[in-house]
C-alpha cells in the first residue's frame, strides 16, 4: 500500500511540470483571450471595463469579417478534399511496392518539412500572372509553352480565383503529410482481406472501394480533422504569398486578426477574432475528441 | 481514497494557480517614476555625452533608398554633436510601418521601450496610449522654441490630448499628380486641373492605346490613402476638413461623388493595378507605360533612385491650391534606458541642422520654416511654396483615429473590387458614428 502511494507521488511528480504548464500557457491564455475579448482594450494600455458582446456583435457587421468567413469555409471545403485525394492517390501508388519506394516517399513528404514562408514566397513568384506588357511569368508561361494559353489566370491577383490560389499551395505543402498517414493505413490492412475479397470475385477497384476504403475511415477521419485545425490556424503562407489580396479575396480570419490587434491596437477585437477561430477549431476537434473516446471506451 | 483527494487537492491548486497567474500576468506595465525620465534642465551641453550612457536606440521603417541616407544624414549631425554615442539603428523595413509596427506595440507593452521610435504625425500616436507610455514633449517644445519655428497651422495638429507627444521632422503631400512628360508632349496635353480634364486626357490616351492611369493597390494601403485625394479633389479643403470633423456627414453627395470618380478612374488603369504596389506604379511611370500616378510625393524619391528625370508634377484633380499633409516625427517612451541621449536626439530632429541633413535625401520638405530652400530639388521647391501659401489639409493619419483611418482604408480596399458606391458610402458613415466623430 506504501510503495503504491509512494509511486503514485512520484507520478504526480512528473506530471505536475506539464500540467502546470499547460494550465498557465495553454487554458490560462485561452481564459484571459476570452476574457480580454469581452472588455474596451482598445490601445495599448489594457482596459478591462466589461463591454459585454459587443466587440462580437460589431465584428460581425464588418466587410471584411465576412468576407473572411466566406474565404475560410472556401478554404476548408476545398483544402481537405483536395490533401485526402491526392494523399490517397500518392498512397496506393506507393503501396504497389514500387521500386525506390523511400526515396518518393520523401521526396512527397519533403514539401512538408519546407517553411510555410518558403512555400508562400515560392507559390507567389510562381503564379504571378505577369501583364500584357511584360509577357507572362510562372505557370502562366508554362501553360502558354505547353499550348494550354487558355488555362492562363491572375491567380491569387484575380479576386475570382482569390484563395483558391492559396489552396493550391497549402495541398502542395500538406498532401505528403495525407500520403504517409494513408500509406500506413494501408499497410496495415492484411493481405487475406484483399485475398478474401479477390476469390469472392471482386476487381481491384471494387476492392477499394469496399474493402480498403472502409478500413481507411479512421484514418481519413483523423487527417481530416488535423487538416481541418490546419487550415483554420493558417497565418503564415497568406502573409508570404498573398497577403489581404485585392478586395480581401485572400483573407482569412488569422491575419485580420493580426492586423487589428498589432497594425491597429485593438486588442480587444483582436481577442474577439481568436475566441471565434477558437470556437471554430473546437467545432471541429471536439466531435473528434468525443468520437475517439467513445470507440477507447468501447475496446 | 488518500490519493484520490491529493490529485483533487493538487488539480484544485493548479486550477487556482492557473487562475491568479491569467489574472496577475497581462497586468498593465507600471509607468516607471516620471523621476527616471531626464527633468528639462538637464538637457546636455552639446558636446558632453553622459559616461552612463554610451548607446542610443533608434526604431524607424527607414531602411530604403532616400529615406535611408536622409536618416544616416541626421545620424551624421548627431555623431558631430555627441561623438561618444553608439547609435542603434533598430530600422524594420516595410511601407507606412506595416511590419515595424507590430512589433513596436509588442516591446512597448513588454517594458523593452527603443529610446525613440519613428510616428506619423496625428492620431496615430493615440494607438499606443501616450498618457502611459509616451514622454509629453511640453517642456522641450517651449525650450527649444518650437512653437514659434513650426508652422503656425501645423502646432494645432502636433498636439493630442492637449500635449505635445512627438517632434515632426518633415512635410510629404499627399496630393499630388505624376506625369509621364514624353507621354504629354506627344500628345500635346497639359497637367488636369480637374477631374473633368483629367478623364478627358484619359479618353484621349486610351484611344491611342496609351494605359491612361497607373495605379496599384496591392499594398493594401493605396485605396484608402489615393481616395483621401480624390475627396480632397471633389470636396475641396474646406470640405474635406468638415468631412473629418464630423460636421460633414459621410453620406453627402460630394463623397458619391468622390467615389463615383474613383471607381471610373480604376477602369483607366493597368489591368494588373491589383498585383503592384505603389512603387510598381511609379515604375510604370518610369518606363513610359503609363501616363499620370496619383500619390504622395515620395513618389519623388522613387524617381530619384530609378535616376528619372522625364517625370511632371501638379495638384492632384481638383486639388490646386490644397496641401494634403502628411509628416513623420519622432516620440520618446517612458522608461528608456538611455534618456538624456533621446532628449538630446529629440533635440536634433527638430533642429535646422537636423532637418536639412535629413529632407533633401528623404524628398519631403522641413517641418520648419526656416530651412535654406537652396538645398531643395525642384520638385521640394515647388513644395514648399505651396505648404507656404496653401491650405494645408490634415492627412488621415492626422485627421483621424487610427482605428477608424483602419475601417476606412478596409471599406476602400472593399469598394475598389466591388465598384458598389451604396454600400462603401453606408459603411463609411457608421466608420464615422463609430469612431464617435459623427453624431
Amino acid at each position: 500500500m506504501r510503495r503504491l502511494t509512494r509511486d503514485r507521488l512520484t507520478s504526480f511528480a512528473l506530471i505536475t511540470p506539464s500540467v502546470v504548464a499547460i494550465a498557465v500557457f495553454v487554458y490560462g491564455f485561452i481564459a484571459f483571450n476570452g476574457y480580454s475579448s469581452l472588455a474596451r482594450w482598445d490601445s495599448l494600455l489594457p482596459d478591462f471595463t466589461f463591454v459585454g458582446l459587443r466587440n462580437f456583435q460589431k465584428l460581425f457587421t464588418l466587410a471584411r469579417f465576412q468576407i473572411d468567413v466566406r474565404n475560410m469555409l472556401t478554404f476548408i471545403g476545398l483544402f481537405i478534399p483536395a490533401c485526402l485525394a491526392i494523399g490517397f492517390v500518392l498512397a496506393v501508388l506507393l503501396d504497389q511496392r514500387v521500386k525506390g519506394e523511400g526515396l518518393f516517399r520523401s521526396i512527397f513528404l519533403l514539401p512538408m518539412a519546407i517553411s510555410a514562408i518558403v512555400t508562400g514566397v515560392v507559390w507567389r513568384w510562381l503564379m504571378s500572372p505577369g501583364t500584357a506588357e511584360t509577357g507572362s511569368y510562372g505557370i502562366n508561361l508554362l501553360l502558354e509553352q505547353i499550348g494550354a494559353g487558355f488555362l492562363k489566370s491572375g491567380w491569387y491577383t484575380d479576386p475570382q480565383f482569390g484563395i483558391k490560389a492559396v489552396v493550391i499551395a497549402a495541398a502542395w505543402q500538406m498532401s505528403g503529410y495525407t500520403m504517409a498517414m494513408y500509406l500506413a493505413g494501408l499497410r496495415g490492412i492484411p493481405e487475406e482481406l484483399r485475398e478474401a475479397a479477390r476469390i469472392d470475385g471482386a476487381s481491384e477497384l471494387q476492392i477499394y472501394r469496399h474493402v480498403v476504403l472502409p478500413l481507411l475511415r479512421p484514418i481519413t477521419f483523423s487527417a481530416a480533422i488535423i487538416l481541418g485545425q490546419i487550415a483554420l490556424n493558417i497565418f503564415a503562407l497568406v502573409v508570404a504569398m498573398t497577403g489581404p489580396g485585392p478586395g480581401f479575396s485572400t483573407d482569412v480570419p488569422a491575419l485580420f486578426m493580426f492586423d487589428t490587434t498589432f497594425r491597429g491596437g485593438n486588442f480587444a477585437m483582436g481577442a474577439a477574432i481568436a475566441t471565434i477561430m477558437l470556437l471554430l477549431v473546437m467545432g471541429l476537434v471536439v466531435p473528434y475528441l468525443i468520437h475517439t473516446f467513445r470507440s477507447e471506451v468501447q475496446v | 481514497m488518500s490519493t484520490k483527494s491529493l490529485a483533487f487537492r493538487v488539480l484544485t491548486l493548479l486550477g487556482v494557480l492557473a487562475l491568479m497567474l491569467a489574472a496577475c500576468g497581462p497586468k498593465p506595465i507600471e509607468a516607471p517614476p516620471a523621476t527616471k525620465a531626464p527633468t528639462v534642465t538637464e538637457a546636455p551641453a552639446a558636446t558632453e555625452a553622459p559616461a552612463n550612457e554610451a548607446q542610443f536606440e533608434n526604431f524607424t521603417w527607414w531602411t530604403a533608398g532616400g529615406e535611408a541616407e536622409g536618416l544616416n544624414g541626421m545620424y551624421e549631425v548627431f555623431n558631430a554633436l555627441y561623438p561618444g554615442v553608439e547609435i542603434i539603428n533598430a530600422a524594420i523595413a516595410g511601407g507606412g510601418g506595416t511590419v515595424a509596427k507590430p512589433v513596436l506595440v509588442t516591446r512597448l507593452a513588454g517594458g523593452d521601450p527603443p529610446d525613440a521610435f519613428q510616428v506619423h504625425v496625428g492620431q496615430e500616436i493615440l494607438m499606443y496610449s501616450p498618457e502611459q507610455y509616451i514622454q509629453p514633449l511640453d517642456d522641450l517644445y517651449a525650450e527649444q522654441g518650437w512653437d514659434q519655428i513650426f508652422p503656425q497651422d501645423l502646432l494645432p495638429l502636433l498636439q493630442n490630448n492637449g500635449h505635445y507627444w512627438l517632434v515632426p521632422v518633415n512635410i510629404h503631400r499627399g496630393n499630388v499628380l505624376w506625369y509621364n512628360k514624353q507621354i504629354f508632349e506627344e500628345n500635346g496635353l497639359t497637367p488636369p486641373t480637374t477631374f473633368d480634364e483629367f478623364f478627358a486626357i484619359c479618353e484621349t490616351l486610351q484611344a491611342k492605346g496609351i494605359t491612361p492611369y497607373g495605379f496599384g493597390n496591392g499594398g493594401g494601403w493605396e485605396d484608402g490613402f489615393t481616395f483621401e485625394s480624390f475627396i480632397l479633389g471633389t470636396l475641396g479643403p474646406e470640405g474635406y476638413k468638415s468631412l473629418w470633423a464630423g460636421a460633414t456627414p459621410w453620406t453627402d453627395p460630394g463623397v458619391t461623388q468622390a467615389l463615383e470618380n474613383y471607381w471610373k478612374a480604376l477602369g483607366y488603369a493597368n489591368t494588373d493595378h491589383a498585383a503592384i504596389s505603389w512603387d510598381g506604379a511609379a515604375q510604370l511611370i518610369v518606363e513610359g507605360k503609363a501616363a499620370m500616378f496619383i500619390h504622395g510625393d515620395w513618389t519623388n524619391g522613387y524617381f530619384i533612385a530609378k535616376a528619372f528625370d522625364g517625370f511632371g508634377w501638379a495638384a492632384a484633380p481638383g486639388s490646386v491650391g490644397s496641401f494634403h499633409v502628411i509628416s513623420d516625427g519622432f516620440a520618446m517612451p517612458k522608461g528608456i534606458k538611455n534618456p538624456v541621449n533621446a532628449k538630446s536626439w529629440m533635440i536634433v530632429a527638430g533642429s535646422k541642422a537636423g532637418q536639412e541633413a535629413f529632407n533633401p535625401k528623404k524628398g519631403s520638405i522641413c517641418a520648419r520654416t526656416d530651412c535654406d530652400p537652396n538645398i531643395y530639388s525642384d520638385y521640394l521647391k515647388w513644395s514648399a511654396g505651396d505648404f507656404a501659401s496653401n491650405a494645408l489639409v490634415p492627412g488621415s493619419d492626422i485627421a483621424g483615429h487610427p482605428q477608424w483611418v483602419t475601417a476606412l482604408k478596409d471599406i476602400m480596399v472593399i469598394f475598389a473590387q466591388n465598384g458598389d458606391v451604396a454600400a462603401a458610402q453606408a459603411a463609411m458613415q457608421q466608420a464615422c458614428l463609430d469612431a464617435g466623430v459623427c453624431k
